[in-house]
């Protein structure tokens, strides 16, 4: 299977930060970024997020596959929006300044372009923060901080078990394919759909039904040394907060509520430049 | 209800990282480029009718939320929650389609097909489109477009590949004492 | 003194059974012991452990008649919590034991469920992965572990609550013999220096006699058959009646027609007193020459200078050369990530090579498609519940005909015939979910002769299976592969199977094929044979210290004579 996105082991002031730390800026940030369509919020949101995402020395070659996929959708979801919706700036911004009239009903208007390079950047600055999250944070580290944000301790080490099988359901997944395929299952798009969709079954049915047995020998060995005997439970990994911890949660709660204030100060969220 | 115990939490975990495991597996639709079946949702809705709402939600929520994170470096949350609402709305019939029983019959069949094409509908043509709107104020007729193309995507393969996984296992768990052998 | 466990006439039934699954047992074990607990598939050895556990009746409902003391307490009050304070258990599967996303929070996950405070236990961490050596491993993901390396952690996980009992379940089922022998070790070094109890499930025999036992119980049907010290158990006939496998010294020694006795300390054959057998041995040894073996020529499949490495630079096989003829069967051996299964990938075509080539009856497989090797090459997973994805058996085995369009009159004419092969016939219209683990492996080797392939390969194909499944599913692929002419490749790392069922042994060692020779002079070199992690086999042990000068030979003359006195038995059985 391809290469997905994984923590590094690095040693940066992020990096260091406790998971939980970094749980909260990531919702905030995404908060943030989903509330506003303020232009200027968001394009310093970019501008930060950028220079955190540099501040935590993540190579290209840890994102760069990921990243050039994303790009490829957002262009889609962009083209996308201006064919369904060429007149959604125009609805957004009350006006409607054309720069060039290209086919039928579609003419590109300034205010249809701005609306969809706000779109574009609402996307890029969650982007970073996402990378940032996954590559500096130890996956041991993320159920430890579901917990401490108040997130059930089972709902904590379910995220856990999911983190800790995925390399060996994606194992399984390809070695049960390989056999299928042997045995003259092929996923070409030749067939007709619903023969695929068999074909899939095939490879599903096993891998689904394996790991059936593989929750109960889970779930069994879990009992076997305590789990959910107490209502609460502690965490090797934990991390305890530290001063830079508290300085940049209370950094990052200052800047959601400036940067809300400053969105809806003129009654919307958004800002209209026309 | 089932009571939430040590088993949920597993199957939680296990079915999470199936689901996100899934992520990329995909099935052409042939006749329009770019577009897929995703296998993923019947694992889901598979889950949630053998364990409940509270699994099919968190497998759901956590599922997408991580499988995005991990393989798209992006969390789309306006379509994140309808993955959850899916799955909580699948699991709530959990009881009445007896999968681990070895009852999954015809009338089961039938329940299970129509709870989710309304499932769907629910999450798909409603609850994502709407988010969209109010999250990203993206125009209206793409997203239910969107949203409607989802919504046949997954009753499709939850219809056929759901069904087949439900049948496959109820006939594991079966009772097996009128076997015999034969010559 | 009083026993820290008691079972007095204890019963239990599950509750899906009609039939209890243990009946009247009594058994009492001290503090301090160690003891083995064998018995075939089913015989109720599990359950068993599982009433220590509290898995019984606990996760498996049913009822209890009779009474079991656990350190004087009643299990039944305790639950599974409060037993896990007293009896700590090691699961056969390690990677289902292996919870934590590292070595460390996996030890410390007992810990943690307790609330322990963490700097606890980083301490207590520390020290008990000291004791079972994976300190260095602290920081490392479970893929990153091997098979050997998961299980220490696993021990280190339930020693970390300090337990008095250790609850081993099939400890070797999953490791290659010199890792089992380390494994089994270091169960001895932790009892004598922590004065543990230890009861170790298995029925690999002679492997956990690998270090000194207090005593065996032998559980059969339900019943305990036999509660012995080793020596007194193999000199008596009760593992052979029980389908359990003997120490191969000791049934090479009852070949020869040796009355073994148990003052001469059978136990172990380094320290044995051979002296009343010598002359026995080397009597028979020379009244039972070899027949000469005809030598199979037309070669089958050839590997040709392979090369592979996933990343460049790094190569997991280098320069693998070697050739399979018709109708032969092989194995190839070798420790876990040695790149076994990465050469059976390469020659099913699911990998390409980065050079060499592999030939199938001359002809070079490079442009052929997966599908198509697939019809010449069939491949059998080592579990078959990966392999297996239609509710019933017919299915199964047509699937492979099915999706390549053989017309469905043909297909039902070839499932049957194959089915009758198997000795699948009867249970034609059966669902898989009603058989037995071997039976589904049968369904799976099936589902691939179906096809009519020249070459099968089957990893690991006995992985699990107790004495009686292994001799029938290995004499089914003997069948198979003398009727029939199929050429059979073996990935394995069970000793006995290389030794009784194949001709050759290609060993792989670290990327490269260290030697490629007959399987009794490969367990016959101690060097090579720790080089590949497996082990000198015990005939060698005999053979030298009965004074035979032809060792491998002698191996070869007592595995041939067992084989044929063994299949007497089984056409005698029909």
């Amino acid at each position: 299977m391809s290469r997905i996105l994984s923590y590094e082991e690095k040693d940066t002031w992020i990096h260091r930060l406790s998971g939980v730390t970094k749980l909260i800026f990531f919702l905030l940030w995404s908060l943030t970024s989903m509330l506003s369509y303020d232009t200027r919020v968001l394009l310093v949101m970019l501008v930060l997020s950028l220079v955190i995402f540099a501040m935590s020395k993540t190579k290209w070659q840890q994102v760069g596959t990921v990243f050039k996929f994303i790009m490829f959708f957002l262009v889609i979801n962009l083209l996308a929006i201006f064919f369904f919706s060429p007149n959604q700036g125009e609805k957004i911004y009350g006006s409607a300044t054309p720069i060039v009239h290209l086919f039928g009903p579609y003419t590109l208007t300034y205010e249809q372009l701005f609306y969809e390079f706000n779109v574009m950047i609402k996307y890029l600055t969650v982007i970073p923060a996402v990378f940032m999250f996954i590559v500096t944070t130890n996956p041991s580290e993320f159920a430890a901080s579901l917990n401490r944000v108040g997130i059930s301790y089972n709902i904590g080490y379910a995220v856990a078990i999911a983190l800790r099988y995925i390399p060996d359901v994606q194992d399984d997944y390809t070695a049960i394919k390989h056999a299928q395929e042997a045995r003259g299952i092929e996923m070409s798009s030749k067939a007709p759909l619903m023969q695929r969709i068999k074909n899939m079954a095939a490879i599903i049915f096993p891998l689904i039904f394996s790991s059936m047995d593989r929750i109960d020998v889970v779930s069994n060995a879990m009992e076997l040394r305590g789990f959910g005997k107490y209502k609460k439970r502690t965490w090797y990994s934990g991390k305890k907060l530290q001063r830079n911890d508290y300085l940049t949660i209370g950094v990052s709660v200052l800047f959601v509520v400036v940067a809300l204030i400053v969105t809806f100060y003129d009654g919307n969220r958004f800002y209209n430049p026309f | 209800m089932k009571k939430f115990g040590i088993k949920e939490v597993v199957a939680i975990g296990i079915g999470t990282a199936l689901f996100v495991a899934l992520t990329e597996v995909q099935i052409p639709l042939g006749f329009i480029p770019n577009t897929a079946l995703q296998p993923r949702a019947a694992l889901l809705a598979f889950m949630a009718a053998v364990f409940g709402p509270i699994v099919g939600g968190a497998v759901g929520l956590i599922g997408h939320a991580l499988g995005d994170a991990l393989f798209y470096g992006s969390v789309w949350w306006s379509w994140v929650f309808p993955e959850a609402v899916f799955g909580i709305a699948m699991g709530v019939f959990a009881a009445k389609f007896a999968i681990k029983d070895g009852d999954f019959g015809k009338k089961q069949i039938v329940l299970f097909n129509v709870v989710q094409v309304v499932a769907n509908a629910v999450a798909w043509i409603l609850v994502a489109p709407l988010l969209d709107i109010v999250i990203y104020a993206e125009p209206a007729n793409k997203v239910f477009a969107q949203g409607f193309w989802a919504f046949l995507g997954n009753i499709i393969i939850a219809g056929i590949l759901g069904t087949l996984i439900a049948v496959g296992y109820s006939k594991i768990g079966a009772k097996s004492s009128s076997l015999a052998k034969e010559d | 003194m009083t026993p820290i466990i008691e079972f007095k006439d204890f019963s239990f039934k599950y509750r899906s059974q009609t039939e209890p699954t243990l009946k009247g047992i009594n058994l009492a074990i001290y503090s301090g012991e160690k003891v083995l607990i064998v018995g075939p598939s089913g015989s109720g050895k599990s359950t068993l452990a599982h009433c220590l556990n509290g898995l019984v009746p606990f996760a498996y409902k049913g009822d209890i008649t009779g009474s079991l003391c656990i350190n004087g307490k009643d299990p039944m009050k305790l639950g599974i919590f409060g037993l896990s304070k007293m009896v700590g258990t090691v699961l056969q599967d390690t990677d289902g034991q292996f919870i934590g996303l590292t070595v460390a929070e996996d030890i410390a996950f007992a810990l943690e469920n307790d609330n322990v405070l963490q700097e606890e236990m980083f301490e207590r961490v520390d020290k008990i992965a000291d004791m079972v050596d994976v300190k260095s491993l602290l920081r490392q993901a479970p893929s990153a572990l091997s098979g050997g390396q998961k299980q220490r952690v696993s021990m280190a996980g339930v020693m970390v609550d300090d337990v008095d009992i250790l609850l081993f379940d099939e400890p070797l089922a999953n490791l290659d013999p010199a890792t089992g022998k380390k494994a089994i070790a270091l169960i001895d070094d932790i009892k004598k220096n922590d004065n543990k109890t230890i009861i170790i499930i298995e029925h690999r025999l002679e492997d956990a006699l690998y270090r000194k036992v207090d005593r065996i119980v032998v559980v059969g049907e339900g019943r305990i058959v036999a509660d012995l010290t080793p020596n007194e158990l193999l000199a008596g006939d009760i593992l052979e009646k029980e389908g359990i496998r003997e120490p191969l010294y000791i049934t090479a020694l009852k070949h020869a027609g040796c009355n073994v006795q148990a003052k001469d300390e059978p136990e172990d054959i380094t320290l044995m007193n051979l002296v009343p057998y010598r002359e026995i041995v080397k009597r028979w040894c020379k009244e039972h020459p070899l027949p000469r073996k005809e030598k199979k020529k037309d070669v089958a499949l050839e590997i040709l200078d392979l090369n592979f490495a996933y990343v460049e630079g790094k190569p997991v096989l280098e320069n693998i050369h070697f050739a399979v003829n018709k109708g032969e069967m092989i194995s190839i051996v070798g420790k876990n990530g040695a790149g076994k299964s990465t050469l059976s990938n390469l020659i099913c075509g699911f990998m390409s090579p980065e050079n060499g080539s592999i030939r199938l009856n001359g002809e070079d497989m490079a442009d052929k498609s997966i599908k198509e090797r697939g019809e010449r090459i069939g491949l059998v997973m080592q579990n078959p519940n990966q392999m297996i994805s239609k509710a019933m058996i017919y299915d199964e085995v047509a699937l492979g005909l099915r999706v390549r369009g053989v017309p469905e009159e043909e297909v039902k004419e070839r499932v049957y015939k194959t089915l009758k092969t198997c000795g699948l016939y009867p249970f034609r219209n059966w669902p898989i979910s009603a058989l037995s683990f071997g039976q589904k492996k049968r369904v799976t080797i099936a589902s691939i002769l179906v096809m009519n392939p020249d070459v099968i390969i089957l990893d690991e194909p006995t992985a699990g299976q107790d004495y009686r499944h292994y001799t029938e599913i290995m004499e089914f692929l003997k069948q198979v592969n003398e009727q029939y002419g199929i050429t059979i490749i073996m990935i394995t790392h069970d000793m006995h199977l290389m030794l009784e069922y194949t001709d050759r042994a290609v060993v792989i060692c670290d990327g490269h094929l260290l030697i490629d020779a007959a399987p009794s002079e490969v367990l016959t070199d101690a060097e090579i044979a720790d080089k590949a992690c497996l082990k000198k086999t015990s005939l060698y042990d005999l053979a030298v210290r009965c004074g035979i000068d032809t060792p491998s030979e002698f191996v070869e003359q007592f595995i041939y004579y067992d084989r044929l006195s063994r299949r007497k038995e089984k056409v005698a059985d029909v």
